[in-house]
């Protein structure tokens, strides 16, 4: 089977690891939250879940955010952009589900566009009642985004520093136009007040255990994914990319068509990552494409380990783990450590925590056996 | 002391205009102010008898008398009469009529001035009138109010201060009251500022225009001084004219009011440059630094901003030192604040080079993310040291205030900051082709390598490049602490349109810069208009996204080899 064979050469002894324990999470805490009583030890909280679920769709940016920098290295300072888009998506249909359950009973408008003495749907909205609409548009919208930007972006070999800016241009571009009102996207409210999803209520408990679920198994694909893609002779060719993008162009490979797959793919990732974000947190508006944020992803990754996918995964659960408790003990404290953060682990942790420890391990295995030689991988700049 | 007149006491008892003397001052027999009101009236009495001859005294009296009245009719007559004559006991009659405090005696038609503590004078004459006996108020209705109104801009033009004879010809060319056609007339003849006396020709001609009596030439000869005017106000009188004017003069207002809208159009377009330029070199300010050390080091320095905030509240703490140590001082606080705030922020700027951008050289992404973390952890000290709330910065005194040319007005802070922007701008220019630093620099803009090979420090070029482009971050916040809130968001506001300017201009040299700046300034209020700020705003961002496509190192790129 292709699928086997795959699985057993082209995942790592880490990644079996991570898959591994996200699977045990996508049986357990469901079960433990639902089946055991709260009383008991080995109960998970309702906040619990929905804190982790939160997580993992950061945890798929993240893995997004590390296959175009850490693999092809296109340092976007935009993804939140994506990541946006697919929560709008998905929120617009969650909206339409409301139906004449929303203040103003309006059997078909949302209320904010009730209140904006609206008389019918705008036409970016028709189809979004339909679920495999909605669930294709947040593919679509993010995927055709970076498509386009990326498009007119690599073909004219704008790279490095400026490629960076112009995708924070981006997402800052989106976040006015999202905050304007007659932009019809419910202005700085955004969209909030779901009722339920597939007709089952967005509030009730076993909802969210599902969605946590889903969650994980979206975390998991988008893994296996990334995995197939930089282990592929595609993937060599989009590594060489990073290390000397000029030479690869030299051997005759179309840099800029890779460029723009592994863009388009990791966007349209970014995108499912936010769809499954807004049912869980429950609102979606503007400030999610505040520039801030999609930074807040860069950093997830550089802690975790650019260029390594499961330290990805990894760092965007720490650091967010991290932002929890620290906004509880220390509100003020917060942006002085993700500050220090930034510089800290540019500075001295250049690997992230699992490149470094990666390290660590092989060496601590070379010094064990007689040396033999190791053509050690580095990701060069 | 009957109910009606205590009911009177309630009402409130502002003063007009100190024309003739308070009464209390004139009591108390204070000498020099009792000296000088004397002369003041006696100079107001002189030029109305001049103008008007003896006539007017008696007039006077027998205007003032006819206060004495239940009719409204009548005593709106008196107050027109009254507000025309000219007399220096006007003002204060019209104002007590207007306070409730004009009071009557029936019996001998006697008209007094009932004064706060309630004593009386008699409105006549202006003296104490003991023993009043029973009184009744002069009644008013909206009639008499508005008469109250006219007459009361009437007497304004003939005030001494400047500032109220324009704010009454205003408001005379505002409300086109024929009423006020004779003070007009009284006033045009006395003035000698020619701005007020132009200001109150062309209220005559808005009255003239505005009146049905008025011979059709005369009206059309004053739509001819109202197109000179030439402003919005012009353009509402000639476009409110009644459906009855005759076919003559409507269509000289309608091709009077096409030549202004053609004038207006042209100051507006002027007044949107002004904007843009004073926008383009606060871009120009805030973005300067950063493409020097872009330039420079390849790399975006993210706490640019931040800079820039400190450099502000760099002027707040030198106005506080200055406010307690110094308060005379104040009106050059700035000149103090420029030096320091270059200084404090230039010197973060090194620090941040030694300590850890030294250490990512070549990691040109990496670094921004550091300084991204540097300007997270400088955001949250500024908030913890200063608090979340904004600042309050002094504008010195010399800063405040506008001018007018024509239909343009330019605020005097605007100005300043364009002008130090040019300063800064020619000072950095100067500094870069003139010094041998400024040698070292370009050199190393060009080709980091060779220049090293050529004996050039490239580090210390490095961090006294990062220290400069700081430092001239810390003098936009001086000019941005002028006119922005002074908080520690400052930073965050203008860095987008920073890194906006660099990457539309290119490193290639500092006129780049200029281009981008003025031309996003400019750019912005011709949009603004049309598209609204925010919808601008993306408009110019989309229009820069789709630029980098075409020229992918902005504006003024290096050539050559030393590129890539």
């Amino acid at each position: 089977m292709m699928l086997t064979r795959f699985l057993f050469e082209r995942i790592d002894r880490g990644g079996w690891v991570f898959l591994v324990l996200l699977g045990l999470a996508a049986v357990l805490v469901p079960v433990l939250n639902l089946a055991v009583p709260p009383g008991s030890m080995f109960h998970v909280s309702n906040t619990a879940v929905g804190l982790w679920g939160k997580y993992m769709t950061y945890a798929l940016l993240a893995i997004a955010v590390d296959l175009v920098w850490g693999y092809c290295g296109i340092l976007s300072l935009g993804h939140g952009a994506f990541f946006a888009l697919g929560g709008y998506a998905m929120g617009m249909y969650l909206m339409l589900q409301i139906g004449p359950r929303g203040v103003y009973a309006h059997p078909t408008l949302p209320d904010f566009m009730v209140f904006l003495n609206w008389t019918e749907l705008p036409v970016a909205w028709w189809g979004f009642s339909s679920f495999p609409y909605a669930m294709l548009m947040v593919a679509l919208v993010p995927g055709l985004l970076a498509f386009v930007f990326g498009w007119f972006a690599f073909r004219s070999r704008v790279t490095g520093v400026y490629l960076s800016i112009i995708t924070q241009a981006l997402t800052y571009a989106l976040m006015l136009a999202f905050f304007r009102n007659d932009m019809g996207f419910g202005g700085n409210n955004g969209l909030t007040d779901f009722k339920d999803i597939l007709g089952f209520n967005i509030q009730s408990q076993t909802t969210r255990a599902v969605l946590f679920s889903l969650s994980v198994l979206a975390l998991m694909a988008g893994y296996l994914v990334a995995r197939a893609i930089v282990t592929s002779k595609a993937g060599k060719i989009i590594i060489a990319i990073r290390d000397a993008e000029p030479r690869t162009r030299f051997l005759g490979y179309r840099v800029e068509n890779f460029k723009l797959f592994v863009w388009t793919v990791s966007a349209v990732m970014a995108g499912i990552a936010g769809a499954l974000y807004v049912p869980q947190v429950g609102i979606i508006n503007p400030s999610e494409f505040s520039p801030a944020n999609s930074i807040e992803a860069i950093v997830w990754v550089a802690v975790g380990g650019r260029g390594t996918l499961v330290g990805a995964a990894l760092g965007a659960g720490l650091v967010n783990f991290a932002k929890s408790w620290f906004t509880g003990a220390f509100p003020q404290g917060w942006l002085f450590a993700l500050g220090g953060l930034f510089i800290f682990v540019t500075l001295f942790l250049p690997k992230g925590i699992l490149g470094t420890f990666t390290d660590w391990w092989k060496r601590r295995g070379e010094s064990r056996k007689p040396p033999t030689a190791s053509p050690a991988s580095q990701p060069a700049e | 002391m009957n109910a009606s007149t205590r009911s009177g006491l309630d009402s409130g008892s502002g003063t007009l205009r100190p024309c003739s003397p308070p009464p209390a001052a004139r009591d108390k027999d204070i000498g020099p102010i009792r000296a000088l009101s004397a002369f003041l009236v006696a100079a107001l009495a002189a030029f109305v008898l001049i103008l008007a001859g003896p006539a007017r005294a008696q007039d006077h009296a027998a205007l003032v008398q006819r206060f004495a009245t239940e009719s409204f009719n009548d005593i709106a007559g008196a107050v027109n009469g009254l507000a025309t004559s000219g007399s220096p006991r006007a003002a204060p009659v019209i104002e007590a009529l207007r306070d409730g405090r004009l009071v009557y005696r029936a019996g001998d038609r006697q008209v007094f001035i009932r004064r706060p503590d309630n004593s009386f004078v008699n409105a006549l004459t202006g003296e104490p009138a003991a023993d009043v006996g029973t009184t009744r108020p002069v009644r008013l209705n909206n009639n008499v109010r508005r008469a109250i109104d006219a007459a009361v801009g009437a007497l304004s033009l003939l005030h001494p201060d400047p500032a109220r004879r324009t704010s009454a010809a205003e408001a005379v060319f505002k409300s086109r009251d024929s009423a006020a056609l004779a003070a007009l007339d009284a006033a045009i003849g006395q003035e000698r500022d020619p701005r007020i006396r132009k200001l109150m020709e062309e209220a005559r001609a808005a009255v003239v225009v505005a009146n049905p009596q008025a011979a059709e030439a005369d009206r059309i000869a004053a739509i001819g001084i109202i197109q000179r005017r030439g402003d919005q106000d012009a353009l509402a009188m000639l476009g409110s004219l009644p459906a009855t004017t005759p076919p003559l003069v409507r269509e000289a207002a309608e091709s009077a009011a096409v030549g202004i809208r053609r004038t207006l159009a042209v100051w507006e377009a002027g007044q949107n440059v002004w904007h843009g330029i004073s926008l383009g070199s606060v871009l120009l300010l805030a973005a300067i630094g950063l493409a020097i050390t872009f330039g420079v080091m390849g790399v975006i320095n993210m706490a640019h901003g931040e800079m820039v905030m400190i450099g502000a509240y760099t002027t707040f703490v030198v106005q506080q030192t200055i406010r307690t140590v110094a308060p005379g001082l104040m009106d050059v606080s700035l000149f103090i604040a420029l030096p320091m705030a270059f200084l404090v922020a230039g010197a973060i700027g090194v620090a941040i080079e030694r300590l850890i951008i030294r250490h990512l050289y070549g990691r040109a992404l990496e670094t921004l993310l550091a300084t991204w973390g540097v300007s997270l952890v400088l955001q949250q000290a500024v908030r913890t040291w200063f608090g979340p709330t904004n600042r309050e910065v002094t504008t010195p005194s010399w800063m405040s205030g506008s001018i007018e040319i024509g239909h343009l007005a330019i605020t005097a802070n605007r100005l300043a900051i364009i002008v130090f922007a040019i300063i800064v701008f020619a000072a950095l220019l100067l500094f870069l082709k003139r010094t041998p630093f400024g040698l070292q620099t370009r050199a190393v803009t060009q080709n980091r390598r060779m220049a090293g090979a050529m004996g050039i420090r490239t580090n210390w070029v490095d961090a006294f490049t990062f220290g400069l482009g700081s430092g001239i971050a810390g003098l936009a916040g001086v000019a941005l602490s002028q006119i922005d809130n002074v908080s520690p968001n400052l930073g965050q506001a203008y860095i987008i349109d920073s890194f906006m300017v660099v990457v539309f201009g290119g490193v290639g040299n500092l006129w780049g810069t200029l281009v981008a700046a003025m031309t996003l300034g400019i750019a912005n209020k011709f949009l603004e208009p049309y598209a609204g700020a925010v919808l601008g705003k993306i408009l110019l961002l989309v229009f820069i996204i789709l630029f980098i496509q075409k020229r992918p190192r902005g504006l003024f790129a290096l050539k050559g080899r030393a590129v890539e």
